[in-house]
């Protein structure tokens, strides 16, 4: 069977301080705090209003910046954070039938539809979860924390062994299987977390900004796993804020910021749609608006934004236009201090959806 | 296969996978207290031990004290023991798993109801609270040689009590573990477990207080109170005490409304 995702209108407002990974940028841009007069809570808005699909078997980004909400989503879809209002399900394609877990025992996949807080437990078995930080059980060896962890499914002993010896193997902490986990580095805490999170063979798969902090060969290793995974069948929710790896592994992305989804669609959709693609940066030592004017008429530019920083100029090519822009520059006796070209991105679009990069 | 039967089997097979899990979660936790048994039983029982050594041996072979006082001792400071492991073995390991590192995720995330969690917790509580009763008695009892006027007539009383103060200890916790924060370790043992022992009648009976009437009533709040009275009226009668039927009441409310308090502060704990 395939296990996909829907939410309808979730809104998520805090009155407690968030969880530390869905803190994000410390309350930055994504939060607005409302103390009231009387009673001193927290409203922090994290998500306002999200709804998505994701099909069954599909690899579904979500990208942002940090405060953006992403974790707030993966919390709510992973029992960990309770919505304020909205609706979040696994949907289940294939309903009625019987269907072995990974514990080789038969369970009925059940009516389609499983709604997450309504029947947590359900939700819980056919999920598996890598938090944005690695949250090993410290008291544990790596292979205890495999075997443990299949031991809380349910799944019988001997295959546990099995399952857990072959995980060691593919995400090669075998030589560091019997130490406890404390020791490890950022790189074989995460391998093990995405391990442990295999060890159930879960159905949905979510990794919150799983490549955070992981050397670039780990990274790959990462996503050549997360493209093994979604090969079999399961359905992946991957969180980034790093473009590369939502353009190179996500079937479609949402681009979330503010607790809000501000666009939808596959990465080459997504690129598409920024007027021109390139995006030049410009600083000039003035911008009087016949400059704005004299780009806006130059060949290729589709379009013009005067920014806090200077300004962008969206258009289909990058260095070919920068001998026009010079000119126009010279001719509104203005110098042209500063250029950034960047080629066609997620990044680009990021920046034109809300006038902020994402690093900011 | 209809939907009824459908959702039958399923039913069933959740509550089959339910119980593997919390056993799962108990062998976990069985497994770690294992691992730690040296640190726990240096932690919480060589304090009492030192005590049993100066009040029971010091003070009683120079004269300065009665030696009757040697019977009194044993059963508070089996009362001191449970309670400090039953609280520590819950509440530390649960301050550290909340708190940054998030340890205790991966079992929030088993497929169990997580109130069932929180039941686990205390289960291995209650046990390693009664592990330590029963291992701080021998050394003590070797400590503090014979003539301690033992009984062994109210076995069944001193078990029920026994268990009690192991679901009080298992209970407190919890709560305790779910409601401070790691910076607040420190202060709390020093404000809160340190006058809970001190005034918790485990080195005297509370027929002892009766010359500071106040405080005789005040530290009728401890549940460590009716802990010592309860297992020194069942195991050392001869010493005043309480009726053990007016503990086994008092610590069943106490432990009803810690393990219910225990429960809320774990769901509100583990669920933004």
């Amino acid at each position: 069977m395939g296990v996909g995702i829907r939410t309808r209108d979730l809104r998520k407002v805090y009155t407690t301080a968030p969880p530390i990974a869905a803190r994000g940028a410390a309350f930055g841009a994504g939060f607005s705090f409302k103390k009231k007069k009387d009673a001193k809570t927290l409203n922090v808005v994290a998500l306002d209003g999200v709804s998505l699909e994701v099909a069954p078997g599909e690899v579904f980004g979500l990208l942002g910046p940090n405060g953006a909400g992403k974790s707030t989503t993966v919390g709510i879809l992973t029992t960990r954070v309770r919505p304020t209002s909205g609706e979040a399900v696994l949907v289940a394609n294939g309903a009625g039938e019987l269907v072995a877990n990974g514990a080789g025992e038969l369970v009925a996949n059940g009516a389609g539809e499983i709604d997450i807080w309504q029947d947590q437990v359900r939700a819980k078995q056919l999920i598996g979860v890598v938090q944005q930080r690695p949250n090993l059980d410290f008291a544990l060896t790596a292979r205890e924390i495999l075997l443990f962890h299949g031991a809380y499914f349910g799944i019988p002993s001997a295959d546990r062994q099995r399952r857990a010896n072959e995980l060691l193997e593919q995400f090669q902490l075998t030589s560091r299987a019997d130490d406890l986990t404390r020791g490890f580095s950022g790189g074989m805490m995460q391998r093990l977390s995405v391990a442990r999170a295999l060890m159930h063979d879960p159905q949905v798969l979510f990794l919150d900004e799983p490549s955070t902090g992981l050397d670039p060969q780990t990274r790959l290793m990462l996503w050549s796993i997360v493209r093994e995974c979604n090969a079999k069948g399961k359905t992946i929710l991957i969180t980034t804020h790093n473009m590369e790896e939502a353009d190179e592994l996500c079937d479609r992305v949402a681009i979330v910021d503010h607790g809000k989804v501000i666009a939808l669609g596959t990465p080459a959709e997504l690129k598409a749609s920024i007027p021109g693609g390139y995006v030049l940066q410009l600083r000039f030592s003035a911008t009087p608006a016949e400059l704005i004017e004299r780009l806006k008429q130059l060949p290729g530019v589709t379009e013009v934004r005067a920014t806090a920083a200077g300004t962008d100029v969206y258009a289909d090519r990058g260095g070919g236009l920068i001998g026009d822009i010079v000119g126009a520059a010279t001719a509104c006796s203005a110098d042209l201090h500063d250029v950034h070209i960047s080629e066609p991105s997620l990044e680009n679009l990021f920046l034109h959806h809300t006038g902020r990069s994402l690093r900011q | 296969m209809n939907i009824t039967a459908a959702s039958q089997l399923t039913t069933q097979l959740n509550q089959h996978v339910a119980w593997k899990t919390f056993s799962a979660l108990f062998a976990r936790d069985v497994r770690v207290a294992r691992r730690n048994i040296v640190t726990t039983i240096l932690q919480t029982m060589l304090q009492p031990l030192l005590f049993v050594f100066v009040f029971g041996q010091v003070m009683t072979r120079s004269g300065m004290m009665n030696a009757s006082y040697k019977g009194m001792l044993l059963p508070g400071i089996m009362a001191i023991s449970m309670t400090m492991t039953g609280v520590m073995a819950v509440a530390m390991p649960l301050i550290a798993e909340f708190q940054f590192t998030k340890e205790i995720e991966d079992r929030l995330l088993a497929p169990i109801r997580i109130e069932w969690i929180a039941v686990e917790k205390m289960l291995a509580g209650i046990l390693q609270a009664l592990v330590s009763g029963a291992i701080v008695a021998i050394p003590a009892r070797l400590l503090l040689g014979s003539d301690l006027h033992l009984s062994t007539e109210h076995l069944g009383l001193f078990f029920t009590i026994a268990f009690l103060v192991a679901l009080f200890s298992a209970a407190g916790g919890l709560t305790l573990g779910c409601s401070v924060g790691q910076t607040q370790i420190g202060l709390v043992f020093s404000l809160v477990l340190a006058p809970m022992v001190m005034f918790g009648c485990a080195y005297y009976p509370w027929k002892a207080l009766e010359s500071f009437p106040i405080l005789q009533k005040v530290v009728l709040l401890n549940p460590l109170v009716y802990a010592s009275e309860g297992l020194r009226g069942t195991l050392a009668p001869v010493y005043p005490h309480m009726p053990p039927m007016v503990v086994i009441v008092v610590l069943g409310a106490i432990d009803t409304v810690l393990v219910v308090a225990a429960l809320a502060r774990f769901r509100s704990k583990a669920v933004s």
